[in-house]
C-alpha cells in the first residue's frame, strides 16, 4: 500500500528520465557530457554516493532505484556551485535535485525526520518552525515605529515587505526585523506587512522536492499578493527572493521583487548622509548563494558596507561566485544531522574559519539562516571572541543610531 | 484481518487556547485542530500490519475540526475505506456519546480489531478506548508500543509499555480494541502532492447515525488557566547573565563540583 | 458498609507496592476524612496478599489471590475489581494514572455505567457532590468538575497527594473470585537493556524535549551534561524518534527519576513527563514558550531557546569550575 501512487510503477524510478525531459528546464540533462565539474565543485561531493554527475548517469541509464533510496538525495544544500560551473549550463540545483527528491517522496522514501517535521510545520502552519500563525507579527509588538498591517487595512504601499519565518519568530532574527522596520521608516519609505496572514514562500520545500506543498503555497501567496497594491516586494531571505524570481513565474505568479540588499542599494544616495555614527571595524562579507551565485548580485551588499564610516571591508579568499556555502539551503538547516551521519561536514564551520583568517572582527551576512549558523559555528570553532556575526542591516542601523550598538 | 482505526481531532496546542465567557468550556470556534497524535500512531501501526500481511484498514472519524485534512492524508497513505460520522456541534462529542456512536458505526463495518490512540489531551473522562471496548463487548489493551502479526491471522502480539523501559508481550485474540501509544515506527511522511491528489479523488462514506444525547454524569463547573502564583522563578537578562546566575545557583546548591 | 467508602486499586511494581498506591491511600484519607467512610483496598496478586502489610494505612484490605493475577491482563483484573465493587459499593474508586490504571478506570466506569475522570490533581466531597480538579490539554488548562453519580472512578496524577504511611491497623480479608483468562493474555515481561546507565540513580540529569529540534543538536545537551558530570535523558518524543534509547525516557511510561538537579531543555511539561521528575530536588526549565506548563513545576525558569542558551550555560559553568 505504501507504493500506491497515481500511476503505479513496475519498478522504482521507472519513467524518471521521461518525466524530467518533459519539463523545459529538464531537457538540458541530455547535454551532459559527464565531465564531472559538478561533482568536483560540490562542497559535499566527496561524501555523496551519487553526486550530480552520477545521478545524471543513472537517470540516462534508466536505473534510478539505488539513487532514490540513497542518503545522497538529502545531501544537497542548494549552493548552486555545480549549476554555475556546468559548462553545458544544466539547471542542476533547481531542476534535477528537486525532481529526484520529489520522485523519492512519491516512491515512499522517508526523508530524514527533522526535514519531515519542517515540511509538516510548513504545511500546517505556513512556517517551518511550527509556530502559531497568530503570533507571526509579535516581533513588532512595542515597536517604536508605525506598522501598516495589510491583513487589517487596505492601504496602498510602495513596499510590501515579506518578513519571513525566521525573521518573524526567531529571537536573534527579530532584532534584525525591528532594525529594518526603523530603517525603512527613517528613509521615508511607505511600507506594509501581511501580518498574521503572511506565509512562507515555500522556497525550502521546492528544493526539498515537495512540489505539492510548494504549489499550495504559491496558490495562497498569489492570492494574497493580488489583493494588495504595492510597487515591489522586499525580502530579507535570499531563498524566498530566489523562489519569487525563478519559480513563481513558472506558475504564472511572478511579482516584482528585490532582496533587501538590492533595495537599499537603490536608496544609497538618501541613506549615506544618515550613516552618521562610525562603526570602526574590519568586516568581511559572506555572499549568500541565492542572491549571489543564483541571481548574480554581488556588489550591492558591498556598496552598503563600504558606505558605513569606519568600516574596512576585506575579502575572503573564496568570495563572490566562489564563496563557500554555509550549508543552510536546500533544506540544509534540517539536514546537518543527516549530512554528518553520512560523512559530510557542517560547511559553516569551515566558512567561519575562512572569515576569521582575513583578520576581520565582523562577519557580515544578509541571510536569516546565516546568523544562527555562523554564530553556532563560531562557538564550535572557539572563535566567538575573535569574530562576531552581524546582518548588514544591523551594521547600517548602528551607524544610523537606530539601535544600541550591540544587538538590542 | 479487518482493522478499523479511530481518528480523532484534538485542539492544536500550538495556537493560544481560549475559554468561553461562561468559563466552562474551550472556545472551539477559535481553536485550531489536528489529528490526535496517538491516533496517528494507531493508523501507522495498522498500515504496517496491512503491508506485512493481508490486513484491510478502514478509517473512522467524526466530521469535526479539521478532519478532512486528516482523512485525505490517510487516503494518501493508502487507506481505501474511510467513513465519517456526521457531527454538527462546535464542541466535540463527550466520551459516552462518542463511544456509543462509534460502536454503532463499527458494528456495521464488522472488523476484527479496532485501533485507537490510548490517550488524547482533551480527554476529561479517561481514555476513550476502554469505554468503546465495553460498548462493543470486546476486550481492551492499552499503552501499546508495537503490534506484530503471528502465524494465526486471528491473533497478534501487542507490547504493553511498563515503567522503567519494560514491556509485556501480550497475545491478543480478536475481536479486540487496542489502545496504541506508539507504532513500531513514527507516522510516515506523505507528500503533499499525494494529499492534493486524494482531495480530488478520495471518497468518504458517511455513517447513517442519529446523534445521541449525553448523560451529563460529569459536568465542568469551571475551566481556567493554571494560577501563575507559585511556579518557577523566571531568570531574566542576556544569555550570558542568566547563565552566570544559574551557575551561581548550582554552586550554592552544591551541584557544581 | 458506609456510603462514603473509597476503594483504592493497589498496584505491585517491581516486587513491591508502587509509590502511586501509597499516594492513592493518602488521597483516600483526605476523601474519607470526617465522612465516616472507610478506606478499602483491592490487592490483586498471586502471592496470597504478601504485600498487604504495606497497605496498613487502609481500613480493610481485600486480597484476591490467583495465578492469573501474577501479571496484568485485562479480564482477570477487571473481573476481580468489579466483583469487589459490587460487594462493597464504594462511593469512589481510585486508580493510579499508570499503564494499568489507564486501561482499567474507564473500562470499569463503562461496566458500571458510572462516571470516570482522569488526570486528577485534587478533589473533595462537598455536600454530597464529588468535586475534582483535573489537568486538561497537556497541563495548559485546569478543569474543575462536579460528579453526582456513584461510584466515581478517578485516575489520580502521581505526586498530587502525599503518600500515606505504611503502618496502621488494617484488617485483611481474603476474597475468592472465579476468574477467567480472557482473550488477551500475558506471555512475557521484557525488561530494559541493562547495559545502559540507570538514570534513576543519577544526581544530575540534562533532559531534552522537542525543543532540541534536530538529532544533530543533541551534542549541545551532551556537552552540558558532561560539564555537570550528569547524564542525558529525554521526554518520550525524543525516544520515539530513536535519538535516545528507551532507558533514557523520563515520564509515566519511562523512568521515574530523583536527581538533585533536573535541567529540562525544550520540554513543555506535559503531565506524562512531569510524573517522571516529581522527585527532583531542583528543576530548571529552558523553553521559548512562557506558557509552557513546565514553568509551573520548575524551581527556576529561563524563557530562551535552548539552542542559544545551553551553550552559554556550558561556558559559564566551565568558567566557574576553573575559578572554583
Amino acid at each position: 500500500m505504501i507504493h500506491q501512487t497515481a500511476k503505479p510503477h513496475e519498478h522504482v524510478g521507472e519513467g524518471f528520465l521521461e518525466e524530467l525531459l518533459s519539463h523545459p528546464e529538464g531537457h538540458d540533462i541530455l547535454a551532459c557530457m559527464q565531465c564531472g565539474t559538478c561533482s568536483g565543485s560540490c562542497p559535499l561531493g566527496q561524501s555523496m554516493e551519487f553526486p550530480p554527475r552520477r545521478m545524471i548517469l543513472q537517470a540516462r541509464r534508466r536505473d534510478m532505484e539505488s539513487v532514490l533510496s540513497s542518503p545522497s538525495v538529502w545531501m544537497c544544500v542548494g549552493c548552486y556551485t555545480c549549476t554555475l560551473r556546468c559548462p553545458r549550463e544544466i539547471d542542476l540545483t533547481d531542476t534535477l535535485w528537486p525532481a529526484v527528491r520529489d520522485r523519492a517522496l512519491q516512491e515512499g522514501v522517508q526523508p530524514p525526520p527533522e526535514l519531515q517535521t519542517a515540511l509538516q510545520n510548513l504545511y500546517m502552519y505556513g512556517n517551518v518552525l511550527g509556530k502559531s500563525p497568530r503570533k507571526r507579527l509579535d516581533w513588532a509588538k512595542d515597536l517604536d515605529v508605525p506598522v501598516t498591517d495589510l491583513s487589517k487595512e487596505h492601504t496602498e504601499v510602495d513596499v510590501l515587505w515579506l518578513v519571513g519565518c525566521y525573521p518573524s519568530y526567531y529571537p536573534r532574527n527579530q532584532v534584525v526585523s525591528r532594525a529594518f522596520a526603523r530603517m525603512m521608516t527613517r528613509l521615508g519609505i511607505s511600507w506594509g506587512v501581511l501580518g498574521v496572514k503572511e506565509k512562507s514562500l515555500g522556497d525550502c520545500d521546492r528544493l526539498f522536492g515537495e512540489e505539492g506543498l510548494f504549489e499550495t503555497l504559491v496558490e495562497t501567496n498569489k492570492e494574497l499578493f493580488q489583493r494588495q497594491k504595492f510597487k515591489t516586494l522586499v525580502l530579507l531571505d535570499p531563498h524566498s527572493y530566489r523562489a519569487l524570481q525563478v519559480f513563481y513565474p513558472r506558475y504564472d505568479a511572478g511579482f516584482p521583487a528585490q532582496h533587501y540588499t538590492m533595495f537599499l542599494a537603490d536608496y544609497l544616495d538618501k541613506l549615506k548622509p544618515m550613516l552618521t555614527r562610525p562603526v570602526p571595524c574590519k568586516v568581511t562579507y559572506h555572499d549568500n548563494c541565492c542572491v549571489g551565485r543564483r541571481c548574480g548580485s554581488y556588489e550591492p551588499p558591498r556598496e552598503l558596507l563600504e558606505a558605513i564610516p569606519g568600516v574596512e571591508l576585506v575579502e575572503m579568499e573564496r568570495n563572490r561566485e566562489n564563496a563557500l556555502c554555509c550549508g543552510g539551503g536546500g533544506g540544509g538547516m534540517w539536514l546537518d544531522g543527516h549530512i554528518t551521519e553520512h560523512g559530510g561536514k557542517r560547511l559553516s564551520d569551515e566558512r567561519i574559519r575562512q572569515a576569521a583568517a582575513t583578520g576581520a572582527s565582523v562577519l557580515a551576512v544578509s541571510c536569516p539562516y546565516e546568523l544562527s549558523r555562523f554564530e553556532d559555528s563560531a562557538k564550535v570553532a572557539g572563535l566567538e571572541d575573535q569574530i562576531v556575526v552581524r546582518d548588514i542591516i544591523e551594521l547600517l542601523a548602528e551607524s544610523m543610531g537606530l539601535v544600541e550598538g550591540d544587538n538590542s | 484481518m479487518k482493522i478499523v482505526v479511530v481518528l480523532r481531532q484534538v485542539p492544536d496546542l500550538i495556537e493560544p487556547l481560549e475559554i468561553t465567557s461562561e468559563e466552562t468550556a474551550l472556545d472551539y470556534d477559535e481553536a485550531g485542530f489536528l489529528v490526535n497524535e496517538s491516533d496517528d500512531h494507531a493508523l501507522e501501526q495498522a498500515l504496517l500490519l496491512a503491508e506485512a500481511g493481508s490486513a484491510e484498514v478502514t478509517a473512522l472519524a467524526f466530521d469535526f475540526g479539521d478532519v478532512e485534512q486528516t482523512l485525505f492524508s490517510a487516503a494518501a497513505k493508502g487507506v481505501e475505506n474511510i467513513t465519517t460520522i456526521p457531527w454538527e456541534e462546535s464542541a466535540p462529542p463527550s466520551a459516552d456519546v462518542a463511544s456509543s456512536m462509534l460502536a454503532t458505526a463499527i458494528r456495521s463495518i464488522g472488523p476484527d480489531c479496532v485501533f485507537i490512540g490510548c490517550q488524547a489531551h482533551d480527554e476529561l473522562e479517561g481514555a476513550l478506548g476502554p469505554r468503546l471496548a465495553v460498548e462493543l463487548g470486546f476486550p481492551y489493551l492499552g499503552v501499546i508500543r508495537g503490534v506484530s502479526a503471528t502465524g494465526d491471522e486471528n491473533v497478534v502480539h501487542a507490547f504493553k509499555e511498563f515503567p522503567g523501559a519494560a514491556k509485556s508481550r501480550m497475545s491478543v485474540r480478536f475481536p479486540a480494541v487496542l489502545g496504541i501509544l506508539a507504532a513500531d515506527q513514527p507516522p510516515r511522511y506523505v507528500p503533499v502532492s499525494r494529499i492534493r491528489a486524494a482531495m480530488k479523488s478520495a471518497e468518504f462514506d458517511e455513517a447513517d447515525l442519529e446523534p445521541v444525547g449525553c448523560s451529563g454524569a460529569v459536568a465542568v463547573t469551571r475551566l481556567s488557566f493554571p494560577a501563575k502564583g507559585d511556579g518557577a522563578q523566571m531568570l531574566t537578562g542576556s544569555e550570558e547573565e542568566v547563565a552566570e546566575q544559574i551557575a551561581d545557583i548550582l554552586i550554592e546548591k552544591g551541584v557544581l563540583t | 458498609m458506609s456510603e462514603q467508602d473509597v476503594l483504592v486499586v493497589a498496584e505491585i511494581d517491581g516486587g513491591s507496592i508502587s509509590d502511586s498506591t501509597l499516594e492513592l491511600l493518602g488521597a483516600a484519607a483526605e476523601l474519607t476524612d470526617g465522612s465516616g467512610g472507610r478506606i478499602l483496598v483491592a490487592l490483586l496478586s498471586d502471592d496470597g496478599g504478601a504485600h498487604a502489610m504495606h497497605l496498613a494505612a487502609a481500613d480493610r484490605i481485600f486480597t484476591v489471590d490467583d495465578p492469573l493475577l501474577a501479571n496484568y491482563s485485562p479480564q482477570p483484573f477487571l473481573d476481580a475489581v468489579s466483583e469487589l465493587i459490587r460487594r462493597e459499593n464504594p462511593r469512589v474508586v481510585l486508580l493510579a494514572s499508570s499503564t494499568i490504571g489507564l486501561d482499567l478506570a474507564p473500562a470499569l466506569a463503562a461496566r458500571f455505567k458510572a462516571p470516570c475522570i482522569g488526570n486528577c490533581r485534587g478533589f473533595a466531597i462537598d455536600g454530597g457532590s464529588l468535586k475534582a480538579t483535573c489537568s486538561f490539554c497537556a497541563g495548559k488548562l485546569v478543569a474543575e468538575l462536579q460528579i453526582e453519580a456513584k461510584p466515581a472512578f478517578i485516575s489520580v496524577l502521581p505526586g498530587a497527594f502525599h503518600p500515606a504511611g505504611r503502618t496502621g491497623i488494617a484488617e485483611v480479608e481474603s476474597v475468592s473470585i472465579q476468574l477467567e483468562a480472557g482473550a488477551i493474555r500475558f506471555e512475557e515481561m521484557i525488561l530494559a537493556d541493562a547495559s545502559d546507565i540507570d538514570i534513576t540513580q543519577q544526581d544530575v540529569l540534562v533532559s531534552v524535549g522537542r525543543g532540541i529540534q534536530q538529532e544533530d543538536n543533541m551534542e549541545i545537551a551532551e556537552e552540558l551534561a558532561e560539564v555537570l558530570h550528569g547524564a542525558l535523558c529525554a521526554s518520550r518524543p525524543i525516544v520515539d524518534q530513536g535519538w535516545l534509547p528507551a532507558t533514557r525516557q523520563v515520564g509515566k511510561s519511562g523512568m521515574i527519576v530523583k536527581p538533585r538537579l533536573y535541567l529540562a531543555l525544550g520540554i513543555s511539561g506535559a503531565p506524562e513527563h512531569m510524573e517522571g521528575l516529581a522527585g527532583a530536588e531542583v528543576t530548571i526549565a529552558v523553553n521559548t514558550d512562557p506558557e509552557a506548563p513546565i514553568f509551573e513545576a520548575a524551581d527556576y525558569g529561563v524563557e530562551m531557546d535552548l539552542l542559544d542558551f545551553a551553550p552559554e550555560l556550558t561556558e559559564a559553568l566551565k568558567r566557574k569550575k576553573v575559578a572554583h
